[in-house]
């Protein structure tokens, strides 16, 4: 039984049973029951029509849940509701529901929930466990999010940025339990840019892959973080770069650049170098100017930054980190820094020749760090660099 | 079965025997120190009497309530003087012997030299719910 299968049927189910007039939080709840059902009764293989068996099975169980529902009301004395509204025009079922799950009006952490259960057929308990809290908590949060959208009309298209940045909340959680979130927004966003003709969901698309690619070679046998530029390249998905460089290139022959193609485009200059010391860092610099001019913000700035001191020169990345320590004062205070801020300069003070001020500022960024394996991988350099200065 | 707290403190607790800063030790004693602690916490998953554990960040703050229609008071964070945790686990066992000898293990991790730390853990029993059977 073909899980990832089934789980890609569910929007389009959840679709059909809304416009058959089955309200959103009802038809979600009865596919779900639906698909428990089907990883039961499929053991050995798919129906033919595995989408009809679904909307069989869960339009069944929603009625049932209707009369049961119905009758208690009946013995409570309230009285029926009109039946629902005829549904506007047709659009692609699939997409309505990524609108509906990331519609404004939900915290992010609920629509990154609602999206994994209603788009991605996830349950509530992989989706606990993929963030570490309770099953209980979960279940709450995501039938919180779908009484907040219980009123949304689920016939046009909302504002596709919003449902980009969900899916890339999930992709960046990256991986804890049995739930592998990269991969699963790496799907989602594949569906995404099948369903919608928008370059930025390409994009996103793109750049998920070409990170995604590097994940093997990311971190050591031990657990520890392995830099870009000591990464053994071989170990690198050379499908999933041929992918996300296809999808980036025919996006940006759109010729409407975006946040996101312009950070795929950057990973795939990356992804091009078959070595770290045949990187084009010009053309990357090139590309975050582009960056800057779409979204000037401390963390694009502060990768330039370091994108600057490999093509100009360590002296030239410095020069550039003061620049942006003049355009947002505070991004190197220990207030609101801007993350990785110490860390930056520590490598840039480094390559200067400046060990002492790298060492310190290494254990600066180590303190700072926000998660185990980048404090460690700090703590290790200042380490490194104190073991040479005592030579 | 009962619970305990272990808490590894950044400041407040007796200085450890083996009182070096970790940002002076060699790479290698730091990656022999962090697999000492991954291996410890996987035995006791292998036992069954791992519940949790969690690093937290140095820098915190003390937050209260200010009154009705009024933020939150933060204060710190706080430069030498306070107790400043640095991180927790939870196990579940059989005795306070056992946990007072896990403690002890955890307390064995290497440090500079390759040599235990010999840090001061703070060992704390979870209070329980009442018991069934009261006479």
């Amino acid at each position: 039984m073909d899980e990832v299968l089934l789980r890609s049927l569910t929007p389009s189910v959840i679709g059909i049973l809304v416009r058959r007039g089955a309200d959103f939080a009802a038809a979600e709840d009865a596919v779900q029951d639906a698909l428990v059902a089907a990883v039961r009764a499929w053991p050995a293989g798919a129906p033919r029509d595995p989408k009809g068996w679904l909307v069989t099975a869960a339009w069944r169980r929603f009625l049932d849940a209707t009369r049961a529902d119905a009758a208690r009301r009946r013995r409570e004395g309230v009285a029926e509701e009109e039946p629902p509204p005829e549904p506007g025009p047709a659009v692609d079922d699939t997409l309505l529901l990524y609108f509906l799950c990331a519609h404004p009006s939900l915290t992010p952490s609920s629509a990154v929930a609602l999206t994994l259960r209603a788009v991605g057929g996830l349950t509530t308990r992989q989706i606990a466990r993929a963030y570490l809290v309770p099953e209980a908590t979960m279940a709450q949060r995501i039938s919180r999010a779908k009484r907040t959208v219980s009123g949304v009309r689920f016939d046009r298209p909302g504002d596709v940025a919003t449902v980009l940045r969900v899916l890339y909340l999930v992709f960046n959680e990256g991986y804890s339990g049995d739930v592998d979130l990269a991969a699963e927004a790496i799907r989602l966003a594949r569906q995404l840019a099948a369903a919608v003709d928008h370059p930025e969901a390409a994009g996103l698309l793109a750049l998920m892959l070409l990170h995604h690619a590097r994940r093997a070679a990311r971190t050591a046998s031990d657990g520890s973080l392995v830099p870009l530029a000591e990464q053994d390249r071989g170990r690198w998905d050379t499908g999933a770069i041929t992918e996300g460089v296809a999808v980036l290139q025919a996006a940006l022959a759109r010729d409407r650049l975006g946040e996101f193609q312009a950070q795929a485009a950057i990973a795939a200059l990356h992804a091009d170098a078959r070595s770290a010391d045949e990187t084009d860092w010009v053309q990357i610099v090139g590309w975050y100017d582009e960056l800057v001019r779409l979204t000037d913000n401390p963390v694009v700035r502060l990768n330039r930054a370091v994108a600057v001191g490999e093509a100009d020169g360590p002296r030239a990345g410095l020069a550039a980190l003061a620049a942006l320590e003049e355009s947002f004062p505070g991004s190197a205070g220990t207030e609101h820094p801007v993350p990785r801020h110490a860390a930056v300069a520590a490598y840039l003070h480094e390559r200067d020749g400046d060990l002492a001020a790298a060492a310190r500022l290494y254990t600066e960024a180590a303190r700072k760090a926000t998660n185990l394996a980048e404090r460690d991988h700090l703590t290790r350099q200042a380490a490194r660099l104190n073991a040479r200065r005592m030579l | 079965m009962a619970k305990y707290l272990l808490l590894k403190h950044y400041r407040g607790a007796p200085a450890p025997v083996n009182d070096v800063p970790m940002d002076q030790w060699t790479p290698q004693e730091i990656s022999d120190h962090i697999q000492y602690m991954n291996d410890f916490a996987a035995r006791l998953e292998g036992t069954g009497e791992f519940v949790g554990a969690s690093a937290l960040a140095p820098e915190g703050s003390f937050v209260r309530y200010d009154g009705e229609g009024r933020p939150p008071v933060t204060d710190g964070p706080f430069a030498e003087t306070k107790d400043l945790i640095a991180g927790w686990m939870v196990i579940d066992v059989d005795s306070h012997e056992r946990a007072v000898e896990l403690a002890g293990e955890l307390s064995a991790a290497p440090g500079a030299g390759g040599k235990p730390i010999h840090e001061w853990l703070e060992l704390r029993p979870f209070l329980t719910a009442p018991p069934t059977v009261t006479e």
